[in-house]
């Protein structure tokens, strides 16, 4: 489903006389459908930066990153859009939304954007949030408002209320209680379960154990080790 | 598919001033493009030249038309245009003052595209504003009122109700969220979501503010000196800007 | 008399009228701009309708001169003795009788006949007017066909009164092309506006003149739901008895006394003169 190869990422400072940093080279990667990939490796090794080359977030500067049939270090801005409302869902560690929107429609949204019927939408995203144990006095409110682990629970239902055949998970365990954890954990099972491929970054060990099939350590692409 | 709109090299000079020059993009259904830039970037001028509103000196503005499918408007006849301008386009100006007729009521207001291409049935027309002043927040009861009585935020909704009312595929934005207050934009930015998802709209704005286009934005065109610098994914251009000027415009961004 | 070019102008202003004239038949409803000249009159008392007679007038014309219907009020007084003096025609009241009728804000009961000439007097020739307030804007609306704001006013007067509260004034669609201000004349007069004779309007402060062929299709704007209706006061002419004619109301008495006359003096008189009563 994820096929990476000879992926490299460069940063070019324009602002700090040109300089060109070299964080990445000959990244290789694949993930099967029902697989979950851990990316491990010291911090700065390029977890992250792997993550969010493959996400379209950053440009990757050689290589190739398959999505199902689409290159994303290729595709045009329109085909990762595509590709990011149908196939590829991303749960990050940060929750960007327009301040004011009600919880439930910030979840419903990835479904709202594949032309789902509103109402539907909205039951679906309320009962994402209850099965994370998001209480329903504040489904009405802005997620913007919310603590750390609310708004991470919020990140995860909208990762999640749509069957996405790839998920990029970063850290989405990192604040939760145990009870919730374990929420995340099965989602994560039943979404393998269905066949998803899955890229994660966690940092919780015993997680990390119990939800991914292979470890990949991303010191292996840094420039020095190539 | 077509692209709804296709900009092939757009310019336009103010004497030797250049107010934006080799401007290309493809805009596709559905899509929404931000344009940002500095003051005098020519992020404006593009605009007004894509929506007619000034002729631009060099180059086609192609616009897939529903019944003759794709046309340069640049060439098209003025009253074509125009025609373009009240069905399937529409304009929001940064100042409501500049897209209202603040003479006339809400209903009038929302009622004069209807009327523009032909309604002639008072209770249709007086229903369809009243629906549409539903769909952006407006009670209904400021129906009769006039919208110098109403707040910029309310004014800014009426201005977009105005122009949305006769389903256009295409609507221009000069900075809307724009001398609102930031709970106020807030509103606005999730209505215009809202409205662009449900309606199916392409949408072009224009601003400066970065935190709207990565709110309304799929794609991002950065401009310097009337020229475009980096266009790409909005989140893309933002996280990881490729282009000295973009990398200086992103880091310059107060942090909240 | 001698004093005077006939018809007060001279030939080159009055050419010059003309072939504005002309070029308003041959556009109906199009404003045509023409060099108004100062008259020995203020603006506003008929200079544009007065030029535009002037530009018209030959010795054998018969002229009638009417304010809101009536011949002997001060400014249609003064005007037709303007042309006795300086064209030496001759003058009648009788609608039948005149060859050039120049009117402000009335067009007269009779109906008049393809040797008539119908002139009026303009305050304000632009219909979008009150609506946009820049001529150039206006002028380009004109040229697109640009009409929607003309609805957007009556929308408007529904919205606020609840019917179409434009009473005089009230605009028209001439021959399916041009929107027209055909002067301030009660909308009672519009169904005349497609009339034998030749109607001419003159806007002597704005500098236009505009026209109207013989039998030209002129529409009234309306809604499908609000009907364009040629109103008038619902009761009988006081004098003459007559229900089907434009109604002055007049103020008898301190008391509230009040009572309605045909606003066209000239054609409630000739009912009266061949016996006809108030019942």
């Amino acid at each position: 489903m994820i096929r990476i190869e000879g992926v490299a990422k460069t940063f070019t400072l324009h602002n700090q006389g040109g300089a060109v940093i070299e964080v990445m080279r000959g990244a290789a990667l694949r993930v099967a459908a029902g697989e979950c990939v851990g990316l491990v490796g010291a911090s700065g090794a390029g977890k992250s930066t792997l993550m969010r080359m493959i996400w379209g977030n950053y440009l990757a500067a050689a290589g190739r990153i398959m999505v199902g049939d689409v290159d994303v270090a290729q595709a045009a801005p329109r085909g990762i859009i595509a590709l990011r409302r149908e196939t590829l869902g991303y749960v990050s560690q940060f929750l960007r939304v327009v301040p004011r929107v009600p919880t439930v429609d910030v979840v419903a949204e990835p479904l709202l954007a594949l032309g789902h019927d509103e109402e539907a939408a909205r039951a679906q995203a309320r009962a994402m949030l209850a099965r994370l144990n998001i209480p329903q006095t504040l489904w009405a409110l802005s997620p913007t408002t919310f603590s750390g682990g609310e708004q991470q629970r919020v990140n995860i239902a909208r990762g999640f209320v749509h069957p996405f055949p790839a998920l990029l998970l970063d850290e989405p365990t990192a604040s939760l209680d145990a009870a919730n954890r374990e929420v995340v954990l099965g989602l994560i099972a039943a979404a393998k379960a269905r066949g998803a491929a899955i890229v994660g970054i966690f940092h919780d060990e015993d997680a990390r154990a119990r939800v991914c099939d292979r470890l990949v350590d991303v010191t292996a692409f840094a420039p020095q080790a190539a | 598919m077509t692209p709804l709109l296709q900009v092939r090299d757009l310019g336009k000079s103010y004497g030797r001033h250049i107010g934006c020059a080799d401007v290309s993009l493809d805009l596709w259904p559905g899509e929404v493009m931000g344009i940002v830039g500095e003051s005098g970037s020519g992020k404006s001028t593009l605009l007004a030249c894509m929506a007619g509103h000034v002729v631009p000196d060099r180059g086609q503005v192609i616009f897939d038309t529903r019944a003759d499918g794709p046309r340069d408007t640049v060439s098209m006849s003025e009253p074509a245009r125009r025609m373009l301008g009240r069905t399937d386009w529409a304009f929001v100006h940064q100042h409501a003052r500049d897209g209202l007729r603040m003479g006339v009521s809400a209903g009038g207001n929302v009622g004069e595209r209807l009327m523009a291409v032909g309604a002639r049935h008072y209770g249709d027309i007086r229903a369809t504003a009243t629906d549409w002043l539903g769909r952006v927040e407006i009670d209904a009861g400021r129906i009769d009122d006039r919208p110098a009585t109403f707040s910029g935020g309310m004014q800014q909704r009426l201005q977009i109700a105005r122009n949305l009312v006769t389903g256009p595929r295409l609507v221009f934005m000069d900075e809307p969220t724009g001398g609102l207050d930031v709970s106020v934009q807030a509103r606005l930015l999730d209505l215009l979501r809202g409205l662009v998802r449900r309606m199916g709209l392409s949408a072009v704005i224009v601003t400066h503010d970065l935190a709207v286009v990565r709110l309304l934005a799929d794609r991002l065109m950065v401009m310097k000196d009337g020229r475009v610098v980096e266009t790409g994914l909005t989140d893309q251009v933002l996280d990881d800007p490729q282009h000295g000027y973009t990398q200086l415009l992103v880091s310059s961004v107060l942090q909240v | 008399m001698s004093d005077y070019n006939f018809a007060y102008l001279d030939e080159q202003t009055k050419r010059m009228i003309r072939r504005a004239i002309l070029k308003g038949l041959a556009v109906p409803g199009y404003q045509v701009p023409f060099a108004s000249r100062e008259m020995p009159m203020p603006y506003g008392w008929g200079t544009g309708g007065v030029q535009v007679t002037a530009a018209c007038l030959v010795p054998e014309d018969r002229l009638k001169v009417i304010d809101q219907g009536a011949d002997d009020t001060t400014n249609a007084v003064s005007i037709r003795k303007f042309f006795a003096r300086t064209a030496g025609v001759a003058t009648t009241a009788h609608t039948a009788e005149a060859s050039v009728i120049q009117t402000r804000h009335r067009i007269p009961e009779v109906p008049l006949s393809e040797d008539q000439i119908l002139v009026y007097q303009v305050p304000i020739p632009e219909p979008l007017r009150f609506l946009e307030p820049r001529e150039t804007e206006t002028r380009r609306m004109h040229a697109l066909e640009d009409y929607g704001l003309m609805h957007v006013k009556l929308y408007e007067d529904i919205a606020r009164h609840g019917a179409i509260a434009t009473a005089y004034a009230y605009p028209v669609r001439v021959e399916g092309r041009y929107v027209m201000d055909p002067s301030p004349i009660p909308k009672f007069d519009n169904p005349k506006l497609s009339m034998a004779a030749i109607q001419l309007f003159g806007a002597g402060r704005e500098q236009r003149i505009y026209a109207l062929p013989p039998y030209c299709d002129v529409v009234s704007l309306d809604f499908d739901d609000f009907p364009f209706d040629p109103s008038k006061a619902d009761a009988p002419c006081a004098l003459c008895g007559a229900t089907h004619t434009y109604l002055d109301e007049v103020i008898t008495d301190d008391a509230g006394g009040r009572m309605f006359v045909c606003s066209d003096t000239d054609y409630c008189a000739g009912r009266q003169a061949a016996g006809e009563a108030a019942p």
